[in-house]
């Protein structure tokens, strides 16, 4: 853990670079034959309180070690995911002490700043700066690189400094690119270049099959899906309600409508 | 209800009357106020227009209750007005969509008056009025968009103040007094945060009203571009007028609740709006050390963007950006034709006028997109026929015949 926190860094202008290439890229990637869907669909579904429970356990296990998601307070974990005070108190919270606390970084903000040059970034709102596709292929993305500090990149996130917390769960997996020839013949490697990625394939394997770490990438996936916009459940059952409400004061208003008309001619 | 308590209220009337007004106003404004009867769905948006500042002033005061307008709080204290605030993010996200709908509101207005011909005489004034609300809305959007002090808050604001460096020998002494500091910081987020919610609205409100006066001086133009004055009955009252209460005011109440169904269905279901209406950027708290790499102004501003950045010279730019909106001012005076409402006019004006919305929401369209290739060449072809529609239409309305114009209101009840 503590080495995943020193290595943890992402460089934020490298992260809006890789971003915008990947914008750039992406529908040529996804037309491209041969080629590898870089952003696939998380699937995630924020109704499934279960899946969250399992999202927030395996992101304040694997994640708030370095990554705050500090507007989120404890209660509302507790509220919003059925869990019982209790349940947040000793599952969840490690450095807070009561529940009406933010989910702060354990680390001091300073401290991770000098440390890594930036602190790692608070993840509250990241499902919506960038999606929760997004977040769920680049859990699912990183692959061996040597040249890599980190002895891994990341597809979604090229040359991401965060290494793969999760490698001990997923397994190492190792990058296919397409390699091309130029004029005279010779060959051109375009590894790490999302653009030419074709497929991956496991090296080692991880403790869990490809499935359940889908499944436990998605549940962390829609915790922070859940955790951007806590209250778009109860926002989409209320809007229902206020749609049917004004449908009905729309006929009596177009009622009282024609019937003031009557006399207009 | 009893005859004494009927008596009573209208003693309390008389009273209020001998001391304001009110009666008076309630007649000249409203139940003796006549207009055209054959107003259309373009004759609604002047008073969504009103809906939506309404919206936007009380949830506003509400959104100040808790926001606070400093570097080091703001962006969290718009997490804790969505998070933590009762109701919050119902009241923000009214007030988000609240931004876009009233310039979608505006823009449909403004186009109304260019359909009829609103803004020709005797409506001049009141079309310049309605400019300076649509300038000082603009002014309204651009400080309120800063106050999020997200990253597209930020970027946003510092490509748009940095326009004014464009000015030879003012501009960067401008720019440094509008910040109020070097760069964009809690400053500059400070006083646009008085200007928001204090001065601009302010401006806004008064101009609405003087909108208003002006309007219920001249009376309603209406889609055939008749003045229904000059044709009234024994009773002094219009032919052709229906009083606006209770006719409009029980018309414009399907169009209110129609319209409140579209803003609900996008505050409760999108209020993002796909990343127009609330960018997704925007969810980054702003720094000011990390450029994004690609700014683009929330939509409603894109169509004078792409105009800016046609042109490759940046004063140029600034210049033709400002007269694109300068050249409205015009219209009652580039417009030199006698006949009002598009319906008697031909083709010569009806084409052009296509074109010219078809130009319009293209350069909205390509102020979201880069500047590069072949969308510079795009937004430098619809630069050119949107300043080209103004100056065909000075051109060819001088000598504009039209088609007869009947003396009664075409209306099919």
């Amino acid at each position: 853990m503590i080495e995943a926190i020193k290595k943890n860094r992402i460089g934020p202008r490298l992260v809006l670079k890789s971003l915008a290439v990947a914008a750039v890229l992406l529908p040529s990637m996804v037309s491209a034959s041969g080629g590898g869907a870089i952003i696939q669909p998380a699937g995630n579904d924020v109704s499934d309180i279960v899946s969250l429970q399992r999202g927030a356990r395996n992101f304040v296990n694997y994640c708030a070690g370095c990554h705050s998601a500090k507007y989120i307070r404890f209660n509302k974990l507790q509220e919003d995911l059925q869990l019982t005070e209790e349940q947040v108190t000793e599952n969840l919270m490690f450095a807070a002490r009561k529940t009406d606390e933010l989910m702060e970084v354990a680390m001091p903000a300073d401290d991770a700043g000098r440390w890594f040059g930036q602190a790692p970034p608070d993840l509250t709102l990241v499902a919506r700066s960038r999606g929760s596709d997004w977040v769920y292929s680049f859990l699912k993305s990183f692959y061996l690189d040597e040249d890599a500090a980190t002895g891994v990149n990341n597809l979604a996130l090229p040359n991401a400094s965060m290494p793969h917390v999760l490698w001990e769960l997923q397994g190492m997996q190792h990058a296919t690119f397409r390699v091309t020839t130029d004029a005279n013949g010779a060959e051109i490697s375009h590894f790490g270049d999302p653009a030419y990625f074709e497929h991956f394939e496991m090296v080692s394997e991880g403790k869990l099959s490809l499935e359940e770490y889908d499944q436990f990438v998605r549940d962390i996936v829609n915790f922070l899906d859940w955790a951007g916009t806590p209250e778009q459940l109860k926002r989409q059952r209320l809007g229902i309600w206020v749609l049917i409400f004004l449908f009905v004061f729309l006929i009596f208003a177009y009622l009282l409508k024609v019937e003031i008309w009557k006399d207009v001619k | 209800m009893s005859s004494v308590t009927e008596s009573r209220g209208s003693q309390l009337l008389a009273w209020i009357d001998a001391r304001f007004p009110l009666s008076k106003m309630m007649r000249e404004h409203a139940t003796e106020y006549y207009a055209g009867k054959n107003f259309n769905f373009w004759y609604v948006f002047g008073v969504l227009a009103m809906v939506v500042l309404i919206i936007q002033l009380i949830t506003g005061i509400f959104l100040t209750m808790n926001y606070k307008p400093a570097a080091a709080d703001a962006f969290a204290s718009v997490e804790y007005i969505m998070r933590d605030v009762e109701w919050g993010w119902l009241i923000r996200y009214m007030h988000s969509t609240g931004a876009s709908a009233f310039f979608i509101v505006v823009y449909l207005h403004m186009f109304r008056g260019m359909l009829y011909g609103s803004y020709k005489k005797p409506r001049e004034l009141l079309w310049l009025i309605g400019m300076l609300i649509y300038l000082a809305l603009m002014a309204e959007g651009f400080f309120g968009y800063l106050l999020p002090w997200g990253q597209m808050s930020y970027w946003g604001a510092q490509v748009i103040i940095s326009l004014f460096g464009a000015l030879p020998v003012v501009g960067d002494p401008l720019v440094e007094w509008i910040r109020g500091d070097y760069n964009i910081s809690d400053i500059t987020l400070n006083r646009f945060f008085a200007l928001h919610v204090i001065a601009v609205p302010l401006a806004l409100v008064m101009l609405v009203v003087m909108h208003i006066l002006a309007l219920h001086e001249t009376g309603s133009n209406n889609p055939d571009g008749i003045e229904i004055k000059e044709n009234k009955g024994a009773d002094g009252i219009p032919v052709d007028g229906i009083a606006f209460h209770p006719y409009y005011t029980a018309k414009d109440l399907v169009a209110i609740i129609l319209f409140l169904m579209a803003f609900s269905a996008v505050v409760f279901f999108a209020p993002e709006m796909g990343g127009y209406f609330l960018e997704h950027a925007n969810f980054e708290p702003a720094n000011m050390l990390k450029t994004p790499e690609h700014i683009a102004p929330v939509w409603y501003f894109t169509p004078f963007y792409a105009i800016l950045r046609a042109v490759p010279n940046k004063l140029g730019g600034v210049i033709l950006m400002g007269g694109a909106i300068f050249v409205l001012f015009l219209l009652p005076w580039i417009d030199r034709s006698k006949v009002k409402s598009i319906r008697y006019r031909g083709w010569g004006f009806k084409a052009p006028l296509a074109v010219f919305a078809v130009s319009f929401v293209a350069l909205g369209v390509l102020g979201t997109l880069p500047a590069e290739g072949v969308y510079t060449t795009l937004a430098r072809i619809f630069s050119f026929l949107y300043f080209g529609f103004f100056l065909y239409l000075f051109i060819y309305t001088g000598s504009e015949q039209g088609k007869p114009v009947p003396d009664r209101l075409t209306y099919h009840g």
